[in-house]
């Protein structure tokens, strides 16, 4: 377990020192969704009914963005070698990563969401069920995308190989969080949606970080 | 453990070792143990397989056949108790360049439950004292080695495995590294190293030659 906390610990410490690697992709969450009532149409009864759906997109292709570099530099660098040398369970540090993972990407992007709703004119009784999807769900791409990153790590460009991976696992997510924020958005209940992504966290919780630690043993066992 | 003369333990032994890379066989029917107090040095000409053997005994590749034992059990099935005893420096350094040579001393021996005074011995024994604090980034290639290197100050697993360890060393470092060796195994340790360094007046070393399989 030693090795997992100073990981983590040291993961948190490398972001603090990098912050271009998470601030840069939430800049992008920020202007995709700044985009949309430029391109398509700025009347905010149009806007408040597509408000939720846009968010989750921009966070679900800014997740995407941020998961290339997730084990690359631990590849490149021997630092994963040095894991594996280490004899600590796969599970618990890939479990750890995801976790660093969300800590820079999925949270500030769900404390940063409440802004974007003000700009796409989201329903007032939407807010929290904006904040609860994410808070939610964004987990969920963490996790998924450890598996794709952990996959494409030793390649040299595998960013595009990580999206058209990952992006088909993301559509439920996006499926059920883009209805709650709707449902909530025309007054009905969503804590149908709500239990499904919590539903879907508890199973990549209990099962991405195996196949994560599988894949990550593949990348050395040349 | 006190290296007395034959009263030494085996803790590593391999039988029978085959092993092939993209149709190449690299050796077949290796067979070599490790007691305490030795140091073996594989040698051989680029491309022989040393490092492959070496990543093999480490643990870390399990594409081969043949048999290792740890302490007369398969190693696969003590393998976390192994690597609680062995110490694997690749010549990837696993340094990360945006952290100082404390932190990242800090991370490389997060097991040895080394504590912050023993870090910075470690760190003034390979000359960094005063470079505690500094980005590897501004440090050279041959001090990053010496901040991978200072983790042999704090380990105390019998066993090391190094796989180059000399790369990118000045004379010092040199010097300093083969009395590290030499101590190590005087107090009953055993090294496996891959180097093109002639290791010359460390009792209890043997070469073991790769590359001769045609």
């Amino acid at each position: 377990m030693s090795l997992v906390r100073a990981t983590v610990r040291r993961d948190l410490l490398l972001a603090a020192r990098n912050p271009g690697e998470w601030a840069n992709p939430l800049m992008f969450f920020l202007m995709v969704a700044a985009l949309f009532p430029m391109a398509v149409d700025p009347n905010p009864e149009f806007l408040s009914k597509i408000a939720g759906g846009v968010i989750w997109v921009a966070a679900l292709l800014a997740t995407l963005l941020s998961l290339d570099s997730l084990y690359r530099a631990d590849v490149e660098d021997g630092s994963l070698e040095q894991w594996l040398a280490s004899g600590e369970s796969l599970y618990a540090m890939s479990l750890g990563k995801a976790l660093v993972h969300w800590c820079i990407s999925g949270l500030p992007l769900t404390l940063m969401s409440p802004l974007l709703g003000v700009m796409l004119h989201l329903p007032e009784h939407a807010y929290f069920a904006l904040f609860i999807s994410l808070a939610v769900g964004t987990p969920v791409l963490s996790l998924l995308g450890a598996v794709g990153a952990a996959l494409t790590a030793s390649l040299r460009s595998g960013g595009l190989l990580l999206t058209l991976l990952i992006l088909p696992l993301y559509v439920p997510v996006l499926i059920f969080a883009a209805s709650a924020v709707y449902h909530a958005g025309i007054g009905m209940a969503y804590n149908g949606q709500v239990a499904m992504l919590g539903a879907m966290l508890a199973l990549a919780l209990a099962l991405t970080p195996f196949a994560a630690g599988a894949a990550l043993k593949l990348n050395l066992s040349r | 453990m006190t290296p007395q003369q034959g009263a030494q333990q085996t803790l590593l032994s391999a039988s029978e070792l085959y092993c092939e890379r993209d149709d190449r066989v690299l050796f077949e029917g290796l067979s070599l143990s490790i007691s305490d107090g030795e140091l073996i040095q594989l040698a051989g000409p680029n491309g022989a397989g040393k490092t492959t053997l070496l990543r093999l005994l480490a643990g870390l590749n399990r594409d081969f056949n043949g048999q290792l034992l740890w302490h007369n059990a398969p190693m696969t099935t003590v393998y976390s108790e192994y690597a609680h005893h062995r110490l694997y420096m690749g010549h990837l350094s696993a340094v990360k360049k945006s952290l100082t040579a404390l932190e990242n001393l800090r991370w490389l021996t997060a097991q040895d439950k080394a504590s912050e005074e023993e870090l910075w011995d470690a760190l003034e024994q390979v000359a960094l004292a005063g470079y505690e604090h500094t980005p590897c980034l501004q440090l050279s290639a041959g001090q990053q080695r010496r901040v991978a290197l200072a983790r042999l100050k704090v380990s105390k697993a019998p066993l090391w495995i190094l796989d180059e360890p000399f790369t990118a060393l000045d004379k010092d470092g040199v010097s300093w590294l083969e009395r590290e060796l030499q101590s190590h195994v005087s107090n009953g340790g055993a090294v496996i190293i891959t180097s093109h360094h002639a290791l010359e007046g460390i009792p209890g070393l043997r070469r073991i030659e790769l590359g001769g399989v045609a």
